[in-house]
This record gives structure tokens, C-alpha cells and sequence, in this order.
């Protein structure tokens, strides 16, 4: 399978990669890893005539930690956010997560910043990033503004980010408690049919501090509101459990496709939310 | 379209290409190169048949434009071993019949080679959690992961004689 042809372009730096945006319009895409862009490339759902190579840009690579705000650039790939032990040790999650996506060659050259910037509601990283209430800074032709992840994604594949606009860095609190992101796939390698994250804090068995998010289960990342509202406060048990994943799967609004029908996928969207409250919980 | 030039370093050798943009980085071993080492199997970046080393990473080269890897080192099945000095990789898939149709050997062999230098003592989950980006539709995985857990075995082996060998 051949793409359609186009011009390649590798600027060194960001306000190089913008112009070139400005100057060609919707003509033109970035290329980070390649790995969501260049399949679909291949099977022409998509017409690009300008690629715009970001490998050559230094300043939006590398992990950035002081005290506890964690800065990714988005050219980071997902390897180094796995092996980077400093990450690790401040946000666990980012690995855990990290493991279950794709399968080790596609994680060398997939990106962290592909991964948000993409819009496919089948990314683990938009949930997670909606766990994490993390915030992105964008660069284009009138300047660099910060948007929150949970208010970056509109629908499958449309989000707030303008077309001159490149995703330069990704940036968090580091979390605290108990956590963990449970993913259902068919295979390794595969997107999930379901999956959720969950942060939480339990002290004196009260709930003090909760964020739980769901990956491939609308057409954008789910940051779950209801059931945070839920469990905050709340003595932890298994009917406070239940009615947590009840508000979750409440929200979800999966559609039918190779993964199985909408009442399947709701009902994997139980397990895997009753999974990672219970593993997050017991991690506290 | 027009063409550009790519230069990289294969099996270590400089390499000038002259590419249309959008051409993939296997096509470009395989048809401008002669490396024919490297298969294409699904070309959506799923099966492996294509893994290569790129920069001392494994790599699936259906999903990377020439371009992309220009500046860069590249190593393919050709380059780690030959007819007659077999890598220990390849010596025990041939031991322990790590293979039966074949085609996907140099993508599993090229996989196999980077996981063990990234994990040189690997459990056997590990190993197949190593390879879980390179699909196998005939062996089973039963005789590819033996022969990788054999290879791990042998260049640990080699790599004592070598150290006694100094001392
Ligand atoms: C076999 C296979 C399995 C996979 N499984 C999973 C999985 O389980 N979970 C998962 O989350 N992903 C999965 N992926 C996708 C993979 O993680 C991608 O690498 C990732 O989604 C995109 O990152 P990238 O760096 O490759 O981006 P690219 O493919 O280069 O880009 C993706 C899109 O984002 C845009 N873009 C990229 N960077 C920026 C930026 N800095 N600013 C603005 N726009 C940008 C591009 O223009 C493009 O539209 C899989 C991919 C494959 C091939």
C-alpha cells in the first residue's frame, strides 16, 4: 500500500513548523511517529500533500520533572516514557498505561504527543490524560495557549486544536494514592474494546480524592464527573463500588463495531471499571 | 513527483538514495538496496515481517517514510550474520526449528536480536512479551520462543569465553 505523493519537510524548530502550517493550510499535516498517520496515508482516507517531519525539533522532546509538576514534550515516544525510572517513581500510571499500548516496535516511534493530538477515541493516552487533569500547550500563527485535555476533544478525531497549531508539550500534577489503568483487548497490539483509569485516595476508609476516566467508550475520552461526585467523601464498600461503576457505564456511550455490540461493550465497561477501582484501592 | 536523496548507513554502509517522499522505508531496502531480508506481510504495521533496527531500535520499516530515516543506522537480517557465519540467533532457530514457513523468520531473528541485548537473561514470558509486535501463523510461537531462550543462552556463553578469554 502507497500514499499519494507529497513534499517532505523537516524544520529544527517550532516556528519553522508553524509558517510551514500557515503556508500551506490544510495541505499540510505534521508527522510525528507516523504510526496512526501513516496507515491511514496508506489506505488514502486522507489526502496530504505537505508532511511536515517534527523529529528534528529538540525542544518539544524529553521529560522535564521539578518538584511535582511534570512537563512531556510531545515528540516524547512512549519507550521513554516507559523506561524514564524518575516518571516512574512520580507517576506510575504513565508506564502501566504505557505497556498496554500497541506492541514494542510501534512504541518506539509512537509519540506521546501523536498520541493525544490524534483525536481517535481509541488512544489510551486522552484518557489517561483526562485522569490526570493534565494541560497541553499548543504553538500556531497567533501564539502559545494552554488548553486543558478535558476540554481539548470534540468528537472522533476533532478537537479544539486549530490547523496552524502544533502540540508542543503535555504537562501534570504528579498524582498521589492508589491508581491503575485496565484495558480489554482482543489482543496485544489492539485498541481496547474497553478500558478505564483510576486514581484515588483513601484515608480513615473515606474517599478524599478521586478521578476515574474511560478510554474507547464514546467518540471522546470520558472524564467521569458523575462518579467522582459519587464516591467523594464516601466510606469505601462494595455498594459505593457498585453504584461508582453503575454512574461510569451511565456515561459511556460506545458504538458497534468489530469489538462487539453497544451492550457488550457496556457491560466490559463494568468489569474494567470495577478492576482498576478495586486495584487502585488496593494500592492506597 | 520529485525525487530526493536519503543518505543512511546499512549494515554498515553509506547509502545515497534517490526517493520519491513517500516512499517506505522497506520498499527502499528492498527494491533500491537489494536487502530483500526484510518481508512485507500486512503493510499496516501489525504482523512484523518487516522489523528491522533503526538507531539501535526495532523498528516495523512498512510504517516509516525513506525520509524519516535519513542520518540514520540501519541494520537488517544481511547485516548481523551470513551463510557461512551464521549470528547465534540464527544458528539456533535453525537448532530448534524456530520456523516452518519462513516468512516471517528475519522479522522475528531481527526482533529477537535488539530484545536480547535489551533483556540478555529473559524469562520465557518475557520473551514472548518481547515479540508480541512479530505474528507467526504456522509455528505456534512454541519453537520461536525455545530458539530465542536457546540464543539467550549461547551469547551468554560466548560472552564468558570472551571474558575469561581477556583475563
Ligand atoms: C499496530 C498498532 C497498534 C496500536 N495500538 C494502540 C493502542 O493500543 N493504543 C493506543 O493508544 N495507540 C495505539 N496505536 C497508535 C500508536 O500509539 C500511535 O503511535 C499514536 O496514536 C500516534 O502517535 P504518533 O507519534 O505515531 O503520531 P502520528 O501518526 O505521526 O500522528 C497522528 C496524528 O496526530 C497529529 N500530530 C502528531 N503530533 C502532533 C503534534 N505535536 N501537534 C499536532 N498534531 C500532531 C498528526 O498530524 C496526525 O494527524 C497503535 C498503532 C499501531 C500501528
Amino acid at each position: 500500500m502507497i500514499p499519494s505523493a507529497f513534499t517532505f519537510y523537516k524544520p529544527e524548530n517550532i516556528e519553522k513548523a508553524v509558517s510551514l502550517m500557515v503556508d500551506f493550510g490544510d495541505e499540510a499535516r505534521v508527522i510525528a511517529g507516523g504510526h496512526s498517520l501513516i496507515p491511514v496515508m496508506k489506505q488514502r482516507l486522507t489526502d496530504i500533500k505537505h508532511l511536515i517531519d517534527l523529529s528534528g525539533i529538540n525542544e518539544i522532546k524529553g521529560i522535564e520533572i521539578t518538584d511535582n509538576r511534570i512537563s512531556i514534550g510531545a515528540m516524547t515516544t512512549q519507550v521513554e516514557l516507559i523506561n524514564n525510572e524518575e516518571l516512574f517513581k512520580k507517576a506510575p500510571i504513565i508506564r502501566e498505561a504505557s505497556l498496554q499500548i500497541a506492541d514494542p516496535q510501534v512504541r518506539n516511534l509512537g509519540t506521546i504527543g501523536g498520541n493525544v493530538a490524534n483525536g481517535d477515541p481509541a488512544n489510551d493516552m486522552p484518557g489517561l490524560m483526562q485522569l490526570l487533569d493534565a494541560t497541553y500547550k499548543l504553538s500556531g500563527s497567533k501564539g502559545v495557549r494552554d488548553v486543558k485535555a478535558r476540554e481539548f476533544y470534540e468528537g472522533a478525531y476533532f478537537t479544539v486544536r486549530e490547523d496552524d497549531e502544533i502540540l508542543i508539550s503535555i504537562s501534570f500534577e504528579a498524582p498521589s494514592g492508589g491508581y491503575a489503568y485496565e484495558k480489554q483487548k482482543r489482543k496485544i497490539g489492539d485498541y481496547a474494546t474497553a478500558a478505564a483509569g483510576v486514581i484515588l485516595k483513601v484515608e480513615n476508609n473515606m474517599c478524599s480524592s478521586a478521578s476515574i476516566a474511560l478510554t474507547n467508550l464514546s467518540d471522546t475520552p470520558v472524564y467521569c464527573n458523575k462518579a467522582v461526585d459519587i464516591i467523594l467523601g464516601k466510606e469505601i464498600d462494595n455498594n459505593i463500588l457498585t453504584q461508582v461503576t453503575e454512574a461510569c457505564v451511565e456515561q459511556s456511550d460506545p458504538v458497534a463495531d468489530q469489538r462487539g455490540p453497544v451492550e457488550f461493550k457496556k457491560y466490559v465497561a463494568g468489569i474494567v471499571i470495577k478492576k482498576a477501582l478495586t486495584r487502585a484501592i488496593e494500592r492506597t | 513527483m520529485e525525487k530526493i536523496n536519503v543518505i543512511m548507513t546499512v549494515n554498515g554502509k553509506e547509502e545515497t538514495l534517490s526517493v520519491e517522499p513517500r516512499t517506505l522505508l522497506v520498499h527502499a531496502l528492498r527494491e533500491h538496496l537489494d536487502y530483500t531480508g526484510a518481508h512485507i506481510g500486512c503493510s499496516s504495521s501489525h504482523c512484523g515481517a518487516c522489523t528491522i533496527d533503526m538507531n539501535g531500535k526495532s523498528v516495523k520499516s512498512c510504517t516509516v517514510f525513506a525520509p524519516q530515516a535519513e542520518g540514520s543506522e540501519i541494520l537488517t537480517v544481511e547485516g548481523i550474520g551470513s551463510p557461512d557465519k551464521l549470528h547465534a540467533i540464527q544458528e539456533m532457530f535453525k537448532e530448534h526449528h524456530g520456523l516452518q514457513c519462513g516468512y516471517c523468520t528475519p522479522g522475528m531473528i531481527m526482533r529477537s536480536y535488539r530484545f536480547l541485548q535489551e533483556n540478555p537473561n529473559p524469562t520465557e514470558e518475557e520473551v514472548r512479551f518481547g515479540i508480541s509486535g512479530n505474528l507467526c501463523r504456522c509455528t505456534g510461537y512454541q519453537n520461536i520462543v525455545k530458539s530465542i531462550m536457546a540464543a539467550a543462552d549461547k551469547i551468554r556463553d560466548e560472552a564468558n569465553v570472551e571474558k575469561k578469554e581477556i583475563a
